[in-house]
């Protein structure tokens, strides 16, 4: 715990500094990362990062040593050269943009290599830190490093508010921006110049080959908590500098562990967290959501079997034993019984003991059971009538979509086809309003129902789906 | 006797062919930077195998990098579907996690790992002749040859029993699927023989440079022409020239054998580039320009 104090008591001038750079690297890159993937430009960073190896090396034999802005220069120069090379081999070849990426990575950083490698052979002797630009080493950035990394990652920034809904723009639709008259070529230079400078300032303290991550890791997880592009580059940004206080602080417990991969693997951890526990999006919610669907569309389905079985015998007392409805339904038995208890806890069906003991629908069950119908029906009139799809091919969609259909697009329907009578199949369509005439049997049967709730036995009067038993009980005991 | 020259070049000329050959199909099927990231990933693998057998056996390591390939190949089909993310960034969050992951592993033991990050990056091809393998006391020539030979000889196998298959799969999963062919099957040994490729490379080459031994011959063949067997000869032919062109070069500026190599297959490319007869820049310019010339034809009437 001491530790922890001692770290973010910020006493130690070298911890704020460490701190302020990831802290910044984390929260550019997390922002402009949202652009990227949207863009589906995720590796661009990648190989725009390896590709910045040729210009550092050039920039250090140029310069004759290491001049922090010489060597971001350069670096910037052949960022911005490997992504107009990118572009230009994509858009005047048959070569995919995968393989240019990856060519334009490998040989730029090859390019790089041979540099290095010529730079150390003639025995430069500054040349040692070259290194840290490949691997990074945040713990050894020092007040000057920062501060130029500081103000490139805040004009990064203020680029990014400033033309905010450019960018966004031309990450969801390029075609509309420009013909809306959108300068969209400048505003993708401009988005590239920022990636640059992003990754460029980034380098230093994660390295080559991790800098992609702390580009797409925020972004990414920032992804499962929205649907607004303002809150996801806030979030991403959040995330990265999060990551970027979390590296640097293992690293300082543990000098030997370096910043750079421990800020990855905790944005890493944040990722998953996110996919796993964002609301609405997550793995879990999903999960959630799929099952709740499920069982509203299996308890929908039994409530509409019960149903069918009625308008097959004309008949809305007769009691449905459970060994029916599994027979009409192929579902598991714990299906079913959840379906069951579901109806019966909504008071849509009533359980009548007996023998065989079943259900019978109750006067809003029936209601509902009704519109399921109903939907289904006018929905198979629409693709038949509409669509022109044959009568023998229109049930199984509307099996799906009977659980779909709101209220609003029953209206729609009813509208555009005019309140049909019958479905393609000769069925005819429920309507509320139709059942008038038939509300004497629902009261009957209302009525009926709560008698028999009252007597408890209903099984002796109502020994239901029994053929002999051809009178309708009335509401009255025997 | 082979001198180290020799070896230092045969070593280039099998792993440039063996890239070439599989990297063909990560070109077609659009997958290029699935080297890259295998690449990378396979890091913690060769940790782990370094640390559990306590030296520097290839086998184990191979086995621990593939096992971290094929890893890599399945989560990132796992997140791109289960998670809804676009591929390409399902596949930057795989790779670097499992390099970063990697990395964390080498410094906790830094005293007993002599695998560094340096080392996987970039690899040393120079170091070829003096890497032997002795068996029973024979001495039987640099290690990698073997490896990579072996592997060489395992992509050549699996590309011809599988030729049908991986032809129709490259151009249209769908319609390979369609005549049911076991896609899933074709993924995996492609992906697998991608992993064992890259791996056996990277000990010579390094991470990166496989990448560019993977994709940038094939993808120079790619604009020369529109056939799968050529294609294939043509990757492996530039892949080898890349592989000389790159070890003499070198020599001349006394770098980075690898380096030298990547930059070579860009000069090759770069060249195609502008003067491949039908995808050419200049003959798509030149048509383009002799098309505008084109006399129009004179009505009459």
């Amino acid at each position: 715990m001491d530790i922890f104090f001692e770290f973010f008591s910020l006493q130690d001038p070298n911890i704020r500094y460490v701190l302020a750079g990831t802290i910044l690297l984390g929260f550019s890159a997390g922002a402009l990362g949202c652009f990227a993937i949207l863009r589906r430009r995720a590796l661009v960073g990648d190989a725009v990062a390896h590709a910045i190896l040729p210009g550092v090396c050039l920039a250090f034999i140029v310069a004759g040593g290491k001049d922090p802005l010489m060597l971001i220069a350069g670096a910037f120069v052949f960022g911005l050269l490997s992504m107009v090379t990118m572009d230009f081999i994509t858009r005047n070849s048959r070569i995919a943009p995968d393989a240019s990426i990856g060519m334009v990575l490998s040989v730029f950083f090859g390019f790089g290599v041979v540099l290095l490698t010529f730079i150390q052979s003639t025995g430069y002797v500054d040349q040692s830190g070259l290194d840290d630009f490949l691997f990074g080493q945040a713990a050894a950035m020092i007040g000057y490093d920062v501060n130029v990394f500081g103000g490139l990652s805040l004009l990064i920034l203020a680029i990014t508010i400033i033309t905010f809904k450019e960018l966004k723009l031309i990450s969801f639709d390029p075609s509309f921006a420009r013909s809306i008259g959108y300068p969209v070529k400048r505003i993708e230079f401009l988005l590239a110049m920022l990636m640059v400078l992003t990754i460029t300032a980034g380098i230093q303290a994660v390295g080559v080959v991790l800098m992609a991550s702390m580009l797409i890791i925020p972004a990414a997880a920032a992804r499962y908590w929205t649907d607004s592009l303002r809150v996801m580059v806030v979030v991403a940004a959040g995330v990265g500098a999060l990551s970027g206080i979390t590296g640097s602080f293992i690293s300082y417990t543990a000098p030997a562990m370096p910043t750079g991969p421990w800020m990855v693997v905790s944005a890493a951890l944040v990722f998953i967290l996110s996919f796993l526990l964002a609301p609405g999006r997550g793995e879990i919610a999903r999960f959630v959501q799929k099952r709740r669907l499920r069982h509203r569309i299996a308890s929908e389905n039994i409530l509409k079997t019960i149903y069918s079985m009625e308008e097959e015998d004309d008949r809305t007392d007769r009691v449905r034993p459970r060994r029916e409805l599994a027979r009409r339904r192929h579902m598991s038995k714990r299906e079913l019984n959840r379906a069951i208890s579901t109806l019966l806890r909504k008071k849509y069906i009533a359980w009548f003991s007996g023998n065989p003991g079943g259900y019978v629908l109750k006067s809003e069950g029936r209601k509902e059971a009704k519109r399921l119908v109903r939907v289904h029906r006018l929905w198979e009139q629409y693709l038949n009538q509409h669509l022109q799809i044959a009568e023998d091919h229109v049930h199984d969609d509307a099996e799906s979509m009977e659980h779909l259909i709101t209220t609003d697009i029953e209206h729609e329907l009813l509208e555009s086809l005019g309140s049909p009578e019958r479905d393609p199949h000769h069925s005819k369509i429920p309507y509320e309003d139709a059942d008038e005439g038939e509300k004497d049997g629902d009261n009957n049967a209302h009525n009926n129902q709560e008698g028999i709730d009252q007597t408890g036995e209903p099984g002796k009067q109502n020994p239901g789906g029994r053929k002999s038993q051809t009178t309708k009980p009335k509401g009255s005991r025997p | 006797m082979i001198s180290s020259t020799g070896w230092i070049l045969i070593t280039g000329i099998l792993a440039a062919s063996s890239c070439a050959l599989v990297g063909t199909f990560l070109v077609l099927r659009k997958m290029s930077l699935m080297g890259d990231a295998i690449s990378h990933a396979v890091l913690p693998g060769i940790v782990i195998a370094f640390l559990l057998t306590a030296g520097r056996n290839t086998f184990p390591m191979l086995i621990g990098a593939g096992i971290f390939g094929l890893l890599t190949v399945y989560l990132t089909e796992l997140l791109s579907q289960k998670g809804r993310i676009f591929h390409d960034a399902s596949m930057g969050i795989v790779f670097t996690t499992l390099f970063a992951i990697g990395v964390i592993i080498i410094s906790l033991f830094a005293g007993n790992v002599d695998v560094d990050q340096e080392c996987v990056l970039y690899g040393e091809i120079a170091y070829v002749p003096w890497d032997l393998w002795i068996w029973q006391g024979t001495n039987m020539g640099p290690r990698p040859v073997w490896i990579l030979g072996f592997v060489l000889l395992l992509n050549i196998t699996f590309i011809t029993l599988a030729y049908k298959e991986l032809k129709t799969y490259s151009f249209s999963p769908q319609l390979a699927a369609t005549l049911g062919m076991p896609v899933g099957l074709i993924h995996y040994g492609l992906m697998g023989s991608v992993s064992l490729t890259t791996i056996a490379s990277f000990e010579s080459v390094g991470a990166i440079l496989v990448v560019a031994m993977l994709i940038v011959p094939p993808a120079t063949a790619y604009l020369l022409t529109d056939r799968l067997h050529r294609l294939l000869l043509l990757a492996v032919l530039f892949g080898i020239t890349s592989a000389v062109g790159g070890y003499y070069l070198a020599l001349w500026i006394n770098s980075s054998i690898a380096g030298a190599i990547a930059v070579v297959t860009g000069l090759q490319f770069a060249l195609v580039f502008l003067f491949a007869p039908r995808y050419g820049l200049l003959a798509k310019r030149y048509i383009i320009n002799r098309s505008k010339e084109a006399p129009r034809p004179v009505t009459t009437g």
